[in-house]
């Protein structure tokens, strides 16, 4: 549900009040459903390298109604600027501009994605230089849309096709519903690994994954979401909690593991339970964590040791666990829930900052080596989501903080999940050692 | 056979073969659940048995993942019970996550109805007549029955027979203050008007039972269970609720001496020789347990894990009523002729598991099987039964700690019984051998024999 302003300026007279006023308008987001359409709307596609044609090919292909020249007046669904072989920056200006005149035609909730190289991988400075022009205009770009509309990137690693599994998976994400409060951000395709789901609307069929701190929040709705996408679930929280657990495992049709991630053993005990009942595991969500704040003047041991532990230290020994299993090994997913605050920081939160930090930094170390089992870890780093935990924020605080991000509203507990989803997902098989923010664009650790 | 003509109590069965031992399947203990048992009028004082129930059978469904499965019977049942709830057991299942198309029934033996649909449960998959079941039980002590007194019910009912006005009106003048007097329930023996810790008393004092032995199997009752939740024992087998995650009247903290502080709450008559305590008497609880029991070819099936197997149970009863054996002294005579059964003694056992109804009425059965004279003269034996070993009692705790919510300690035992013969294996080249013993009013008691798997 959308907060109780969002949905007061979206009807009758809020939404004339509103507007007369000036005051912010956030718009309600299409959010994603088995069955509906990817995208409301023709798909326009800018850009002139093969990249641009082959991906046209590819999205006629999903039945989507694709143009390479927009009828002005006509809504778009989608407008994506394919800026893969821009060589200088001058080079960015004929697509960008020819795109410029379809803006004003997005329909609600529409999509605007580039995909570009990777500007580390540059072959000259002029080309560094326009692929890094591309990081700024998007996000820019992101945040002049308006009415739910969002703006991200795809970044191709060298040698890697828009074609190659995991940039299709990741388009197909972008348009969908489901990167709803994913805004401003790029994601890198690092090979061409990954495989396309046979069914679209069950891209985890047949995977047993694990979701912790799945009692309640934003693990709950990780829970529901694998599920719902196909996959087998086994439902990790601690046995406090096992009350509201054995109503999510009941849910979602899984099994209930009432465990303390912090136990030196919890990672074996994970194993074990998925290999009794199901001989293997593929995907381990680590959704676990607390918060403690205290300004670090005021820090206590208690607080400051307990969400080290929690939040960073024991996700790396079960991954260490895990990395050992040979039930661990069939294109083996992990995701891992990050935060922007562990990018920005954030006052009163040094500890849960570090532990967030360290989360990023183990992704990244550890791609390598889960690269040798076929596998893929990768982090979510949400902003401001509407959870029990943000309700409890005074109220001034709580609505400045919701409005900050270009969608001016807090995300949703599915919009954590869905791009969890979808990174544990064959499909992006490709996709390694990133993180992607789920924050609407927060103006905060831009 | 028995000396004294004690067939009735004796180990007259002992010739008796294991019927059909060879066409009989195993019946396999997959694991348990229940919820923490609170001390009545707690934490649980709003909630009804149907309530507690559904809970525990939803923790079992959600640890071994049984949504929408068809088991073949679910059984349990409660001591405390409403008029209203007379398909307890059934009303529990549709309100659970199990598929509504599974067949439930309710079941009643005093204190041993956990312990009884265990043991009636297994002897149907042992037949081949299920292949899964579900026991269990259930019991408040805070949201019991209260009955209307027997005038006013009379004049209810001959109101609801009446035709006329008149008729109504002369039923109605038959009506007496006292009569709008709700009764609460009785927890007293019908036979003989004396409560079970009155009971357990004549018997404390009959064995000549120690305040001091009391308190120190309570003592310990405590602490083998704090250490268990410690040890994350009760992990896979408690399901918080309400607010609650331990069992609400386990006292970690408690001591020997605080232990010796309380005063006696039973056998007072007894003056100075009185010796039973809140400490050491299990108080009135509320509480639920579960325990998925199936085939090893359902559990295979399903990749369930096999914890052990229900081997064997014995139920027994003795004439209290004539203070010809203490109330709750069944179990005494229940074990010898089980164990004779399966030619076993009580040095075969490696872990016993005897119901803490009262701290005394454990060690009365113990004192029981150490005297060779009753040995001799009651159980029909050359002597004594045996010592059992204590270091084998009980190590997770039990009632005492606990607490007793009549019905749902039998699911609580056999579940924990399971799991610690499970991690135990074999010993000597056998499976590891567990004893429950569960005493019950009306002088019964149900006991039974579990095997590592």
């Amino acid at each position: 549900m959308a907060d109780k302003y969002t949905q007061l300026v979206n009807q009758g007279l809020g939404k004339n009040v509103a507007k007369r006023l000036g005051l912010p308008q956030p718009a309600l987001l299409r959010r994603y459903r088995p069955g509906q359409p990817l995208i409301a709307g023709p798909v326009v596609i800018q850009g002139d390298s093969a990249a641009a044609d082959q991906l046209g090919a590819e999205l006629l292909s999903w039945d989507l109604d694709v143009r390479r020249h927009a009828v002005p007046g006509e809504k778009l669904g989608a407008i994506i600027l394919v800026l893969d072989e821009v060589e200088r920056p001058e080079d960015l200006g004929r697509t960008v501009l020819s795109a410029a005149a379809s803006l004003r035609d997005l329909a609600p909730s529409g999509r605007v994605l580039t995909v570009s190289r990777p500007a580390a991988e540059a072959g000259s400075p002029a080309a560094a230089a326009a692929r890094q022009g591309i990081d700024g205009l998007l996000r820019s770009l992101a945040k002049e849309l308006r009415a739910g509309a969002t703006g991200n990137g795809i970044l191709l690693a060298e040698g890697v096709d828009i074609t190659s599994p995991s940039a299709l998976g990741a388009v197909r994400f972008f348009l969908s519903g489901r990167s709803a409060f994913v805004d401003g951000q790029f994601l890198k395709i690092s090979d061409a690994g990954g495989t396309l789901p046979e069914d679209p609307d069950l891209p985890l069929a047949g995977r047993i994954a694990v979701v912790t701190g799945a009692a309640r929040g934003i693990g709950a709705q990780i829970a529901r979401t694998l599920h719902r996408d196909g996959a087998t679930l086994v439902v990790v929280d601690l046995p406090a909690a096992g009350d509201h657990l054995a109503a999510v495992a009941n849910e979602v049709r899984g099994t209930a593991l009432q465990l303390d991630i912090t136990r030196a053993d919890a990672g074996q005990r994970i194993i074990d339970h998925a290999v009794q009942r199901h001989g293997r595991l593929d995907i381990v969500i680590h959704n676990a964590g607390i918060t403690r704040d205290k300004l670090l003047a005021n820090m206590d041991p208690a607080r400051w040791d307990s969400v080290i532990n929690i939040n960073i230290a024991a996700q790396l020994r079960i991954n260490e666990a895990l990395l050992a299993s040979e039930h661990f090994s069939q294109s083996p997913r992990i995701v891992t829930v990050a935060s922007t605050s562990g990018i920005a920081g954030n006052r009163g939160q040094t500890n849960y900052a570090a532990s967030k930090g360290g989360v990023m930094g183990m992704v990244r170390a550890t791609a390598p080596l889960l690269a040798e089992a076929g596998g893929t870890i990768n982090a979510v780093a949400p902003g401001f989501i509407e959870t029990e935990m943000t309700a409890r924020i005074p109220l001034a605080l709580r609505e400045t903080a919701r409005r900050l991000n270009s969608l001016k509203q807090g995300g949703q507990p599915a919009d954590v999940a869905e791009t969890i989803a979808f990174l544990a997902s064959d499909s992006a098989g490709g996709i390694t050692g990133e993180v992607l923010r789920v924050c609407g664009q927060n103006l905060v650790g831009a | 056979m028995s000396i004294d003509g004690q067939s009735a109590t004796g180990p007259d069965e002992t010739a008796r073969p294991t019927a059909g031992a060879t066409a009989l399947r195993r019946a396999i203990v997959v694991g348990g659940n229940r919820i923490p048992f609170a001390r009545a009028g707690g934490a649980y004082a709003k909630s009804s048995n149907q309530d507690m129930l559904t809970a525990a059978l939803d923790g079992l469904i959600a640890r071994f993942g049984l949504q929408d499965e068809r088991v073949g019977e679910v059984a349990a049942g409660a001591v405390l019970k409403h008029s209203r709830d007379f398909n307890l057991t059934r009303e529990a299942v549709l309100g659970s996550a199990l598929s509504a198309e599974t067949p439930a029934y309710d079941l009643q033996q005093a204190c041993a109805t956990g312990l009884e649909t265990v043991v009636g449960l297994s002897n149907k998959i042992k037949l081949g007549q299920i292949d899964s079941a579900i026991a269990g039980g259930v019991d408040s002590a805070s949201d019991a029955p209260v009955v209307v007194s027997e005038g006013l019910r009379e004049v209810i009912l001959d109101l609801n027979r009446a035709k006329t006005l008149p008729q109504r009106l002369q039923i109605l003048s038959r009506l007496r203050p006292k009569d709008l007097a709700p009764l609460a329930p009785g927890t007293a023996e019908p036979r003989t008007g004396l409560s079970m810790g009155e009971h357990q008393a004549l018997t404390t004092a009959q064995w000549k039972v120690s305040r001091e032995a009391q308190d120190e199997l309570a003592l310990n009752s405590h602490r083998n269970l704090a250490a268990a939740y410690g040890a994350g024992f009760f992990d896979d087998l408690v399901t918080p609720y309400r607010g609650l995650s331990r069992d609400g009247n386990m006292r970690a903290d408690t001591s020997a001496e605080k232990l010796a502080s309380l005063k006696p709450v039973f056998g007072r008559n007894l003056g100075a020789d009185a010796t039973m305590t809140a400490g050491n008497s299990t108080p009135l609880t509320d509480g639920a347990s579960t325990v998925l029991l199936a085939s090893d070819e359902w559990a295979d099936a399903r990749d369930l894990p096999k914890l052990a197997a229900v081997v064997d149970a014995e139920a027994a009863a003795v004439d209290f009523v004539h203070g010809k054996d203490g109330l709750l002294m069944a179990p005494v005579f229940a074990v010898p002729r089980l164990l004779a059964r399966h030619n076993l003694t009580l040095a075969d056992i490696d872990y016993f598991e005897i119901h803490e109804a009262f701290a005394a009425t454990v060690l009365s059965t113990l004192a029981a099987w150490e005297d060779e004279d009753f040995g001799r003269t009651r159980l029909g034996l050359d002597g004594a039964l045996g010592k059992v070993d204590r270091s084998r009692l009980n190590v997770n705790g039990s009632s005492l700690a606990a607490g007793h919510p009549f019905a749902a300690t039998g699911g609580r035992i056999v579940a924990s019984l399971a799991k610690l013969l499970h991690a135990k294996g074999s010993t000597d080249g056998r499976p590891a051998r567990g004893l429950v013993s569960v005493c019950a009013a009306g002088g019964q008691g149900v006991v039974a024999i579990l095997e590592s798997v």
